[in-house]
């Protein structure tokens, strides 16, 4: 039974690195850049739903929305701001930006909220479930994290696949210049990816903060850079790819945590993904590029 | 319908167009031939919007398109099919088609298009669900052609329709271009095989190294001895 606590426990902690992990995944598979700042879109999420709620006292639902609302408008500004006008520069400069963008954040909050660590409040809620006599405790988090990340992924699957705005979303991923010629606007649909990603970050810092209840303005870099870990061994674009990564990522670090050992497991975790970068370079479920001409 | 007028195109210091005017008017089919690198491609990417202008300007039926963004162009009735047709390889053949409808709102207008896509390439209802990566390069051809009629455009842009065809489907390919051109769409075509575009093509004109250095009817470029040496082998 301990087991399987460990294996849940570790299954909702995936699911976490997996709605982090789409929005890397998303933006890298349309902007072609690695939005190292996404993580402080995290712990931005986390201190509004903290302030609506334990400052001003607004009600738990308000406070989801109002933090998803916040992140998906600063998502959109870091990219007009930081990120457009270097649309035809190099990668590298990109990725530097980026990290710059994340470092100003980090000690945007520093300076606002001060360094020292906030309680999170209980916004979701703290039951818990008991099955077989009380040998299987699941708290109703881990359920609602679970189940969260489940309907996230259908419903972003659909709209991917579905809608006129999906469809075009996936052209700008695999044909910028192509997609121009369609009259997609590249501009909007990186927006609007920005603005996907932005929001699920929002969500991912609500269910993180309330798992492990405390703030800090790096919050966000650990499960960020973990996140970031998933992406890529999921294979980075690809959707199903950062759900199946930031699955597998969760329940290895919690079952090293259990069963080898709590120093060494993010050194497992990385070891792991060293490993399967080896053996197949594009990730799990990466895609190779298949042209014809 | 298009007019270009001085245009310069540079990438960097690189001057690639080195100040070209050409016009195309409505309903006609003309051709820009030339060898590679000679600029065919730059100058349909800076129509389109994708590439700047340096300096001229393009005009389509009076509006000064020079600094418009490659969306808005679509919408303004031209669309391109691009070199290398640029299918979007991950997605079905119909959803393709319908990309190239995505600046539409009319519905009806949409299905209809897509009916008469579907009746001059039948194969492509063959294939509609097919993902667009499978198809041979002759089926991709007609589907980047079709996906840019159904834009509904004014003026399409062809850019080298031909390449990597075998030349029973490319004399196939040139037929139904001809057949675009009799349902009212003005074409600016780019070839590299001069033949058969100076054969199809009421006006033409030949681009070396970023210049225009001949221009008159098809007829006229297929008869002059400059162009038979130079492009159709003697």
């Amino acid at each position: 039974m301990t087991f399987l606590t460990y294996l849940i426990s570790g299954l909702a902690l995936g699911s976490v690195y997996a709605i982090i992990a789409l929005g890397y995944t998303m933006v890298y598979g349309i902007a072609k850049m690695l939005n190292f700042a996404h993580g402080d879109i995290i712990m931005a999420g986390g201190y509004v739903a903290f302030y609506a709620f334990s400052r001003f006292g607004l009600p738990g639902g308000l406070c989801i929305i109002l933090s998803i609302l916040f992140s998906t408008i600063l998502g959109v500004v870091i990219e007009r701001l930081a990120y457009k006008p270097l649309r035809q520069a190099s990668s590298l400069s990109v990725l530097i930006t980026a990290i710059g963008v994340s470092y100003f954040l980090e000690n945007a909050a520093q300076l606002m909220f001060g360094s020292d660590t906030k309680i999170f409040p209980t916004i979701l809620t703290d039951g818990s479930l008991k099955l077989f006599d009380g040998q299987l405790t699941i708290s109703y988090l881990t359920i609602i994290t679970i189940v969260t990340c489940i309907v996230i992924m259908a419903g972003l699957t659909s709209f991917i696949n579905k809608t006129k705005i999906g469809k075009a979303m996936r052209a700008c991923a695999e044909d910028k210049g192509a997609a121009q010629l369609m009259g997609i606007n590249i501009n909007t649909t990186i927006s609007i990816t920005f603005a996907i990603g932005s929001g699920l970050a929002a969500i991912a810092a609500i269910l993180l903060c309330s798992t492990y209840p405390s703030l800090s303005p790096t919050l966000g870099s650990m499960p960020g850079i973990k996140a970031f870990t998933a992406a890529v061994f999921g294979g980075i674009g690809s959707i199903p790819g950062a759900l199946l990564g930031g699955l597998l990522l969760g329940i290895i670090e919690n079952l090293t945590k259990a069963y080898i050992s709590t120093q060494l497991s993010d050194a497992i975790v990385f070891t792991v993904l060293i490993v399967v970068l080896l053996i197949k370079p594009t990730g799990l479920l990466g895609k190779k590029e298949n042209v014809k001409v | 319908m298009l007019k270009v007028n001085d245009l310069v195109v540079r990438y960097g210091v690189i001057e690639a167009i080195k100040g070209i005017s050409f016009e195309v008017d409505d309903g006609e089919i003309v051709t820009l031939i030339g060898a590679n690198g000679a600029g065919k491609t730059t100058t349909m990417h800076t129509i389109s919007g994708l590439l700047k202008a340096y300096s001229g300007s393009i005009i389509l039926d009076d509006k000064d398109i020079t600094k418009v963004p490659p969306h808005k162009i679509v919408e303004m009735g031209v669309a391109q099919c691009p070199e290398r047709r640029r299918v979007f390889a991950s997605q079905s053949v119909e959803d393709n088609l319908l990309l190239g409808a995505y600046t539409r709102k009319d519905n009806d207008g949409i299905k209809k298009d897509l009916d008469n896509v579907y009746e001059l390439f039948p194969r492509l209802l063959e294939r509609k669900e097919q993902l667009a990566g499978t198809l041979s390069g002759g089926e991709q051809q007609m589907l980047a052609m079709g996906r840019a009629l159904m834009a509904k455009p004014k003026i399409m842009l062809l850019d080298e329709p031909s390449m990597g065809l075998s030349p029973l489907l490319v004399r196939e390919i040139f037929d139904i271009i001809k057949d675009i051109n009799s349902q009212g769409v003005t074409i600016l075509l780019v070839e590299q095989n001069a033949k058969m575009a100076l054969g199809i093509a009421n006006r033409a004109y030949v681009i070396e190294t970023g210049k225009i250095v001949m221009s008159g009817s098809g007829q006229e470029l297929l008869n002059s001895e400059d162009i038979k040496k130079a492009y159709l082998g003697g």
